[in-house]
């Protein structure tokens, strides 16, 4: 019953994005794009908060390298943007993997710290090497024409571009659940509870935390990339601390156990940034209220709230 | 040549001044379900600690069918056949009781990085943890939360972690601490049809005479971090300074 209604739920919501571009006008599919490309974002960082029980204060440095990979590639290379979104994940994937091998021997808040303060150095080089970052101008103005792969896509018109992000997040989102379902999910939410418990029972707990990093990192990357090529920018903002806030708002918003709870709350968040933002343009004001009125009522988020009156109907 | 099982030689373990063992060379037999017994404080968890890769000795070394025991991190150290329970229950509370010995099994398999592998249509996967489950008793609570399980119940799960990882030396700290009289009785039969298996050798630390007396055929007996005594259980109880250790604490038991 409940499986039914969970894949019903899916099922009209993926065809409800494939609609979306002939039903709503285009700032509306404007909106989609960026709930799409923060909702992969967030989900990848659930990753290791949720599954793995790592609060990472620094995802902004591996959505910022993506999206600073993505910008140079497109720059001097003027690559098929397929090939684009191909490489900059790896790049943003390597960073992680030197930040976490310093990273994953840390528990709590001092894991928080030390990513906080490695997000701020790949922010402080993006803001400062101005000779190949464009210093805190970034980078603009870089061309995105082809895809790639024989495929004809208008990338400068955004209902093409929704459909391409609509598809990449929506394989990407597999790809992640399937590593949550996998014998490797299973070991990091085990690790989440007690990490100790799975190294006495003979696996490597600090290298598998660094797996769960890396690719946490590589999906931030691949949703860095994306948003450098939906704003067309990428500014030093992107590897900022600020931009790492966003993706814990919003999972905490949408239930961190559940799967779809950082999309949901992506959702919520940027729809109510782009609903106030039109009245007031003291928009951080009113939405931080409603955010603190969401977390103090509803602990466990969105979703957790469904799950509250589903529990209550059956 | 055979190496013994178990070969512990000259260990000590000192935390600043203080010195938890000190000298400790013991021998445990593979078949011989041994104890380890002594008042608190006499260094049986610590001992445990050097044995698991949780701690590592100060001097000494731990051998174990001949490898180097002391040095290596736990999980290489359960990889060579040794897995132990804890004194405080240690498992994953808000994991399902089938989740909770998958866990163990996956790490036992090498199949943690099997990615693509969805854990819970691995029909291998489930029998083997479901054999497992039955084994303790355990099947019928399989979906159920951990952390919603009788405290005994939660003894009995972080048992079947243990033996999960098909283990050749079980260290168990306490395994019946905290349980009903009647628990205890099942937990004793239980080890002891598991012990006659052959499969595995069990090296307990108990509080309670009437499980050490019940099940040991080999006695280590640990007093202010020193070995006191070794031997049969009729030959502990017949020793008189293993009696004044526990100065006037029951050491007859049953």
């Amino acid at each position: 019953m409940r499986k039914k209604l969970q894949l019903g739920t899916l099922l009209l919501l993926a065809v409800g994005l494939v609609l979306l571009p002939k039903l709503s006008p285009f700032f509306i599919v404007f909106v989609a794009t960026e709930i799409l490309i923060l909702g992969l974002f967030a989900t990848s960082f659930n990753l290791m908060f949720g599954y793995c029980g790592l609060l990472s204060f620094g995802h902004g440095a591996f959505f910022g390298t993506g999206a600073y990979v993505a910008g140079l590639l497109l720059q001097h290379l003027q690559w098929d943007f397929f090939w684009v979104l191909a490489v900059a994940p790896l790049a943003a994937a390597l960073v992680a993997t030197l930040i976490g091998c310093l990273c994953v021997r840390l528990n709590e808040v001092y894991f928080s710290m030390l990513t906080l303060a490695f997000g701020m150095m790949i922010f402080a080089i993006a803001h400062q090497w101005r000779s190949v970052t464009g210093g805190s101008d970034g980078l603009a103005g870089f061309p995105l024409t082809r895809v790639g792969l024989g495929l004809d896509l208008v990338l400068a018109n955004p209902f093409h571009f929704y459909y391409l992000t609509l598809v990449i997040v929506g394989l990407s989102l597999a790809a992640i659940y399937t590593l949550t379902i996998s014998p490797f999910g299973l070991i990091l939410r085990a690790m989440r509870e007690n990490s100790e418990r799975v190294a006495f029972a003979g696996i490597p707990a600090n290298r598998y935390r660094l797996y769960g990093f890396i690719l946490s990192g590589l999906f931030s990357g691949l949703a860095g990339a994306l948003f450098a090529a939906f704003s067309r920018v990428a500014v030093p903002e992107m590897a900022h601390w600020t931009q790492s806030a966003e993706p814990i708002l919003m999972t905490i918003l949408g239930g961190s156990q559940f799967f779809f709870g950082p999309l949901a709350g992506a959702a919520v968040f940027l729809g109510l940034k782009t609903l106030i933002t039109s009245y007031t343009s003291e928009w951080m004001i009113y939405l931080g209220i409603i955010l603190l009125g969401m977390v103090l009522f509803l602990p466990k988020g969105i979703f957790g709230l469904f799950e509250r009156w589903l529990g209550g109907r059956t | 040549m055979s190496f013994p099982f178990l070969e512990v030689a000259n260990v000590t373990k000192s935390f600043g001044h203080f010195i938890a063992l000190r000298q400790i060379s013991l021998t445990v037999k593979e078949g011989q379900t041994t104890a380890l017994i002594g008042p608190n404080g006499a260094g049986k968890t610590t001992f445990y600690n050097l044995l698991s890769g949780r701690l590592q000795p100060s001097e000494g070394t731990v051998h174990f069918c001949g490898r180097p025991v002391s040095g290596q991190p736990p999980h290489k150290i359960n990889k060579m056949g040794i897995s132990r329970s804890f004194q405080i229950t240690n498992i994953f509370s808000e994991l399902t009781v089938l989740e909770n010995v998958l866990v163990a099994l996956i790490a036992h398999l090498g199949q943690g990085l099997h990615f693509w592998q969805i854990v819970h249509r691995d029909k291998q996967l489930a029998s083997r943890g479901m054999a497992m489950l039955e084994r303790l008793g355990l099947s019928a609570l399989a979906g159920s939360r951990a952390g919603t399980l009788s405290y005994g119940d939660k003894r009995l799960l972080e048992l079947a972690i243990v033996l999960a990882t098909e283990p050749k030396l079980v260290l168990l700290d306490e395994p019946t601490a905290g349980m009903t009289p009647e628990e205890t009785h099942a937990v004793i039969r239980l080890l002891r049809s598991l012990a006659d298996e052959g499969k595995y050798t069990f090296l307990i630390t108990e509080h309670d005479m009437n499980v050490v007396f019940g099940l040991a055929e080999h006695i280590f007996v640990f007093h202010r971090g020193e070995l006191l005594a070794e031997g049969t259980g009729e030959q502990i109880k017949a020793n008189p300074e293993v009696r004044s250790a526990y100065l006037g604490e029951e050491v007859e038991g049953c």
